[in-house]
């Protein structure tokens, strides 16, 4: 039974994303995702369409509660833990999930739009769907106007057809029957190269938030394509490519030279992830600071040569930290207003991993 | 009727049987066992199992559904105000639950029948949900969703704008008084002379005549319109807004619903007690078996927990019936009783009076929230539940503990209540300015209105006036004038008009 209330619920979600009523997109409040208790903890977020109304407004003040406490004794509202300047109306319901139950949710929560792939690569997977014939089979599947056709077919060449009583009568041979064909279906493939700046300004708190969104962009991807590859680069003034336990344990001291990343990753991508038939998604993170603008001027020089027209995005989100200058994000955005393939996001901190994620995955490329 | 298994109908009759027993009084109630799924696809819908088609309802169905498959909550109880009464069974729970929920549910069944906010609804309601799904349906088919979408969002962004007194008062204008309409009463002052025979030149009576008839106009222009405050401003724009036939349907259907669902906003608290205060009387008398005692105390407990920072409904509400009913069958109440100022001879107060019962049917068959609220809270009540006033400390910039005075509380409490928690507006210029634009005004009470929200609601009231539109309120401790003209919303600060 299709459910009365699914038109009503698949208007509502459109709503929320904003591709219908865009009139109402400005009474949407949404929730967030990642909770702060513990590591665990998460909140689901609720968004809620708000029609407005003349009601009394959050400063409403006084209310009557119940419970131990003296007079001055803090109450907990619910309404007391969103910061001012929140927007009216947010829902959040906080809730312990598994780790490995967030994952699931992570696409439908963010809202993130399903990708669109760029290059198809034939892979092992098949499909199998009923669209065969054939002349032997269980009972259960026998096509009935296919079996009737033949023998119409058989009792007309044998003479044996009377239209005045058109009866026919199948016998064993003429029966047909549904079967099983097997199609390849073309699989999309996507290649992720993380590419992380372990120069000495990226401290532990840093890595710390590359790994929280790396594991985000992974649930996400892997959601997208079955066949999924990843990539690890880490550098300083040089680049190494490295195995997933040392990209985010590796510290080494020195200075940063980006380019050497990005160079690393170009020749990868050239030798082994052929752009027709894979999406690639390159990730760099650091923390903005580069060890001079001419290798900056050199890393501009690979992303618009060689990078960014094979790549479905390039995303590169800068970590503050206390060292970090945060020129890098400021260059790349002056070098490449207007390009789409290009991402760049701040992740100031472990807050604003969500946003960032957003920025990264929510175009669908 | 239902689809209730062997084992549940059994259950359903013994329980029916024994709230009669007690003096119960309800329609035919008519149990449904259902799946988590399609309870809570009912319960988007209020309760009915057909609604227009609404984005709305979507979006309750989409909480309901992620707090049950988070495991946040689930509804226990489903019960609509119709006859015969239809409740929900969850399939799932387990049968001691389906007791107390049935319980629950003849408590609800009994208030619906016999409270007096109840009695003026339709208790059709069921068919004309239907009707009214119908229609809107057939609208969309003829207009288009999204033209109806629009025009049913504009109508809910006002629905809070009914006068919920309204079916049991017959509000009438007054009769116009015989001066304004009666020429001979108008008198036309006269230049004056004290050469009578002159006055023919210097007052000529055409000019009298025109100037009657001027001051006559003049009467009739200020007369006003509506002629007192009106609070049904949805009847107002029904009666007066310049609406397409199809608007004006929707909005009078939407208003019908308006009108249903608000009695049970009017009795939340006594409605929920009064349940609770059945269901545990008939499951721990009569019907819980040894076995279903930990669960169904477990359970119990969970519907009356308290929470810091709101009241829970069920428990002041089950608290203050059972405190009334105590209280009468003691005597302790009266001048007598009120007076006594001996603390030994106060506590152990009990004339053996044994009115408990009666006054508690009583109390539901003819009060509401507030004014239950207000006649029965005492302060040795407020005391035992522990409840206070909180508000906002600029200082320390958090919600705090204000006051356990059960005056205070008292008093808080049936500001919350009061036209069931929504500003009280009225209509009282439609021809404000004598340009036809509308005037509201909202009555001061001490809360401001959400300006943000104000000034949106005001552009749907515009699109239903279709000529400016006003509403005077308080903002920041002055009086301001929120407008919207069709093309830009704003605010002036002005002096209150008077009460």
């Amino acid at each position: 039974m299709v459910k009365r209330i699914e038109k009503d619920h698949t208007r509502f979600r459109q709503i929320v994303r904003g591709i219908i009523k865009k009139n109402l997109k400005k009474y949407v409040s949404q929730g967030e995702l990642i909770g702060r208790k513990g590591k665990h903890a998460v909140s689901i977020p609720l968004p809620q369409v708000r029609l407005p109304r003349f009601r009394f407004g959050d400063n409403k003040g006084n209310g009557v509660g119940q419970g131990e406490g003296e007079e001055g004794s803090p109450v907990d509202t619910g309404e007391g833990r969103q910061k001012a300047g929140d927007q009216p109306g947010q829902h959040i319901l906080e809730v312990d999930v598994e780790l490995e139950e967030l994952a699931k949710i992570l696409g439908e929560e963010l809202e993130l739009p399903n990708i669109q792939p760029k290059g198809a690569r034939l892979t092992a997977a098949e499909k199998g769907a009923y669209t065969g014939i054939a002349k032997a089979g269980p009972e259960t599947l026998r096509h009935f106007k296919r079996t009737f056709k033949e023998a119409l077919k058989r009792q007309i060449a044998m003479g044996l057809y009377d239209p005045e009583r058109p009866v026919i009568i199948p016998y064993k041979e003429d029966r047909r029957y549904r079967s099983w064909k097997r199609k390849p279906t073309p699989q999309a493939s996507a290649v992720v190269i993380y590419m992380m700046d372990v120069s000495g300004s990226m401290g532990k708190e840093q890595k710390e938030l590359v790994r929280i969104e790396a594991f985000w962009i992974d649930t996400w991807l892997r959601h997208q394509y079955r066949n999924l590859e990843v990539r690890y680069i880490v550098h300083d003034v040089e680049a190494h490519m490295v195995d997933e336990d040392t990209f985010y344990h590796l510290r080494e001291a020195g200075g940063t030279k980006i380019s050497s990343a990005y160079e690393l990753c170009d020749r990868l991508i050239k030798a082994q992830f052929p752009p027709e038939e894979w999406n690639i998604y390159p990730f760099h993170f650091s923390d903005g600071d580069n060890w001079s603008s001419r290798d900056t001027e050199r890393c501009v020089e690979i992303l618009k040569e060689d990078l960014l027209p094979v790549v479905n995005a390039f995303c590169y989100g800068q970590v503050r930290s206390a060292y970090g200058s945060g020129q890098f994000k400021k260059d790349l955005d002056k070098a490449f207003p207007d390009e789409d393939a290009l991402i760049t996001s701040d992740i100031p901190d472990r807050e604003g991993i969500l946003a960032s994620i957003k920025d990264f995955l929510g175009k669908g490329r | 009727m239902g689809n209730l298994t062997p084992r549940l109908a059994e259950a359903r009759d013994r329980i029916r049987d024994i709230a009669a027993e007690f003096g119960l009084d309800f329609y035919e109630t008519v149990f449904e066992l259902v799946d988590y799924d399609e309870l809570n696809m009912v319960a988007a819908y209020g309760g009915f199992p057909t609604r227009y088609p609404h984005w709305r309802f979507g979006m309750e169905y989409e909480e309901l559904s992620k707090s049950y498959s988070y495991g946040l909550s689930k509804i226990y109880e489903l019960v609509i105000n119709n006859d015969p009464c239809y409740a929900y069974l969850m399939r799932s729970n387990s049968l001691v639950d389906q007791k107390l929920v049935m319980a629950h549910v003849y408590g609800h069944c009994d208030f619906f029948k016999n409270n007096l906010w109840f009695s003026k609804t339709d208790r059709k309601m069921m068919d004309r949900m239907a009707n009214h799904a119908t229609r809107i349906r057939s609208f969309i088919d003829r207009f288009g969703l999204e033209r109806v979408e629009e025009f049913v969002d504009a109508c809910l962004s006002l629905d809070n704008l009914i006068d919920i007194h309204a079916p049991f008062i017959k509000r009438e204008a007054p009769p116009p008084s015989p001066e304004d309409r009666d020429p001979s009463r108008v008198t036309v002052s006269k230049i004056k002379t004290d050469r009578p025979y002159m006055d023919r030149y210097i007052n000529p009576p055409e000019y009298l005549e025109a100037e009657k008839k001027r001051i006559m106009e003049e009467r009739a222009r200020e007369r006003r319109f509506p002629p007192e405050p009106r609070k049904d401003v949805l009847k107002f724009l029904l009666e007066y807004a310049p609406l397409e036939p199809w608007e004006q349907d929707i909005l009078a259907m939407l208003r019908e619903e308006a009108y249903y669902f608000a009695p049970q906003g009017q009795t939340k608290i006594m409605n929920e007690g009064w349940a609770v205060y059945w269901h545990s009387k008939i499951m721990t008398s009569k019907v819980l078996t040894d076995e279903e005692v930990v669960d169904y105390a477990d359970h119990t407990a969970g519907t009356l927990a308290m929470m810091p920072g709101r009241i829970n409904p069920y428990k002041i509400g089950v608290e203050l019936f059972r405190d009334i009913e105590d209280r009468w069958n003691k005597g302790r109440f009266g001048k007598e009783y009120e007076e006594c100022d001996d603390a030994e001879k106060l506590a152990n107060w009990d004339l053996h009076l044994g009115l408990g019962r009666e006054k508690i049917f009583e109390v539901r068959r003819i009060y509401n929230d507030v004014s239950f609220i207000d006649e029965f809270l005492t302060a040795e009540f407020a005391e035992r539940l522990k409840l206070f006033v909180y508000g906002f400390n600029p200082q320390t910039g958090r919600m705090e503990i204000v006051d356990r005075d059960y005056r205070k509380v008292k008093e808080q409490l049936i500001r919350q209540l009061t036209n069931f928690g929504q500003p009280w507006i009225t209509v009282t210029d439609g021809n404000y300015e004598n340009r036809g634009e509308l005037y509201l005004v909202h009555r001061w009470d001490g809360v401001e209105l959400q300006l943000d929200e104000a000034l949106e609601t005001l552009k749907n009231l515009y699109r239903m006036w279709k000529r400016p539109v006003h509403i005077e309120t308080m903002l920041g401790g002055k009086g301001k004038l929120l407008s919207y003209d069709g093309s830009e919303a704003g605010t002036r600060d002005i002096t209150l008009s008077e009460k």
